[in-house]
């Protein structure tokens, strides 16, 4: 662009800059706070008033104590099998249901469609599912945190719009070949839908890995809860003494404070690390939910 | 007689032929229907067998006696809820914090958005987006610590708060802070991620309108205010309305995440009072007449605002 820019855009530019710069800071600064907490010697963080721009005498400790708690890795176990198990049904439920639904041919598929819409807008509510668990025996099992979220209807529909857009040509073409649906499926429609799954897979993996209130109504042993249930444990409820291991009584005070922190970097560093190589899945599927179903 | 024999006649007949289609059509599509059992199966299981549970709500019910053994008891639980002493408490709640949530989050994404269009410089542009979306991959529970922690007596709120004078309190003990520390944690976490839609929108205005109002003579300011405004305008009365319709629902999690009994009387909602009732002091027929009062309140208040968002726009969420 060669047309200068006037005074009043220059004012605007500078403002809006110092703005967004402004906001930059409100949002990280407290993820770098709990970072610079996490590494602190407990006892100068106590006694430290107001903001910390750096760790107070840079130590480990708070690190090994969360590492040795034997809770912090069995959650992170059962949550890597809850997100793995959860997706492989979450996937398979949707993609069939999806599929499906988009077929022209399926002349039910509108009463069906209505079937599955209306449980967007109506449900039993928290306590008429809590007892259908209960009644069918997935109390106190991991699965009773894949099952009754098997199929998302929002993600349904957005994945029976992807496949609805692929042109009906390659279907056809593959069935005169003698394929059937499962082999149109398995072999035309998912290849060509991979972003899409791509998509779906981030949202319900992120949900799984977030959950934490199924698991606390429905589990009893402490050895299968998920790590977000651990979490809360330790930073809502208070509960760091299992985790001091051979730390000594008089110091365990000012160590609980450093291993919330921790705990909070240790759970959450792994998902911000690979999220911006994910953004433009999530900002895709957000796009997909934006157009009309 | 004859008439309504010929009536019903016709009707038995409709049915018949909406049986014998149904039964064409299974088999010619023998493998769609087969995929669809697993997911027809997991809604009849998982969301229209709890509906049918919600009948509870109209009996006394013990596990031991069973959904169909328990005795009914009309309206009993609904009465007693509607004229209790928690019922304008959680609706209020529940109403204040939505419309909260409506004033001040609402807004935030779109002002962002706005600003954030008027970035030109690529790389900076992509950094804030970054860093803004990057909150709301926190999990909540995660979210949830931080707040206790920054709000605690010896948190660093707090010492900002002395160093202008105050004095150290626990800020999620008190109750007036905790609707303005619920909506304000909110809009931290959710407003980068926020503006993903309307940046969307923005992005199909047309080019050649701002090249009119350049050669026009409008600065930066005006193209924001008479381009770009209007040109999400209609996203913006879709989601708005949308969201109106979800005034009633506010969710549990983060409620119960941060509430305790000493701010029940302005952080306690509709879903959190079921929860409470329900499955920690074991009322199930009285917390499941609540949730399923809240629930025929959504249904009547998201259908329409799905309606009027149709009308207003021929676009609706699905």
């Amino acid at each position: 662009m060669s047309i200068r820019k006037s005074l009043g855009d220059r004012i605007f530019d500078c403002f809006n800059a110092l703005f967004m710069i402004m906001i930059m800071i409100v949002t990280i600064y407290p993820l770098l706070y709990v970072a610079f907490a996490s590494l602190s010697d407990g006892v100068q963080l106590m006694a430290h008033v107001g903001a910390l721009y750096k760790p107070l005498g840079l130590t480990l400790t708070a690190y090994k104590a969360v590492f040795s708690n034997i809770y912090i890795l069995t959650g992170y176990r059962n949550t890597l099998f809850i997100v793995a198990a959860g997706l492989v049904v979450n996937l398979a439920l949707t993609s069939l249901g999806a599929y499906a639904l988009s077929r022209k041919s399926l002349k039910f598929r509108k009463p069906i469609m209505l079937f599955i819409i209306f449980t967007m807008y109506f449900s039993g509510g928290l306590i008429p599912g809590y007892l259908l668990v209960k009644g069918i025996g997935l109390y106190n099992s991991l699965w009773a945190l894949i099952f009754p979220g098997a199929i998302s209807t929002f993600n349904l529909i957005l994945m029976r719009t992807a496949f609805q857009a692929i042109p009906a040509s390659l279907e056809e073409s593959a069935k005169i070949d003698g394929a059937g649906d499962f082999t149109v499926l398995f072999r035309i429609i998912i290849p060509l839908s991979l972003p899409t799954i791509a998509v779906m897979t981030l949202y319900y993996g992120v949900g799984h890995w977030n959950a934490w209130f199924s698991a606390m109504i429905y589990l009893r042993d402490k050895v299968k809860y998920p790590l977000q249930l651990i979490l809360r444990e330790i930073l809502i409820q208070n509960e760091t003494t299992n985790m001091m291991g051979d730390i000594d009584t008089t110091d365990q005070g000012n160590v609980a404070e450093t291993i919330k922190y921790a705990t909070i970097i240790v759970a959450t560093l792994p998902i911000l690390c690979i999220y911006p190589f994910l953004q433009k899945y999530f900002v895709k599927g957000t796009m997909i939910g934006a157009i009309k179903g | 007689m004859g008439q309504t024999r010929a009536l019903h006649s016709a009707g038995n007949k409709s049915r018949m032929s909406v049986v014998s289609s149904f039964i064409k059509d299974v088999g010619c599509n023998r493998a769609l229907y087969i995929m669809l059992v697993p997911v027809i199966l997991y809604y009849a299981v998982f969301r229209y067998a709890p509906m049918y549970g919600a009948i509870i709500a109209f009996k006394d019910f013990s596990p031991g006696k069973g959904i169909l053994g328990s005795p009914w008891v009309g309206l009993t639980h609904f009465k007693d809820f509607i004229t209790g002493y928690y019922f304008s408490r959680t609706v209020i709640n529940t109403v204040l914090i939505s419309l909260y949530d409506l004033i001040f989050g609402f807004p935030a994404p779109i002002i962002l958005a706005l600003m954030l269009n008027e970035i030109k410089n690529n790389p900076f542009k992509r950094a804030i987006q970054t860093i803004t979306y990057m909150p709301h991959f926190v999990s909540l529970v995660v979210i949830c610590g931080i707040i206790m922690k920054f709000t605690a007596t010896d948190g660093v709120i707090n010492d900002f708060l002395v160093f202008f004078g105050a004095e150290r309190t626990s800020l999620m003990q008190r109750p007036e802070l905790f609707r303005t520390i619920f909506i304000a944690s909110g809009i931290w976490q959710q407003v980068g991620w926020g503006t993903i839609i309307y940046l969307a929108a923005i992005s199909s205005i047309d080019m050649e309108l701002y090249e009119a109002c350049t050669i026009d003579g409008g600065g930066r300011l005006r193209q924001l205010l008479h381009i770009t405004l209007p040109g999400i305008s209609s996203t913006i009365v879709i989601l708005l309305i949308l969201r109106m319709g979800s005034i009633m629902n506010v969710g549990f999690e983060k409620i119960i995440l941060l509430y305790s009994p000493a701010t029940y009387q302005t952080a306690d909602v509709i879903s959190s009072f079921v929860y409470r009732k329900g499955l920690q002091e074991f009322s199930f027929s009285y917390s499941a007449a609540v949730g399923l009062f809240n629930s025929v309140v959504d249904f009547f208040l998201v259908a329409s605002a799905n309606w009027i968002s149709r009308k207003v726009n021929e676009t609706s969420l699905w």
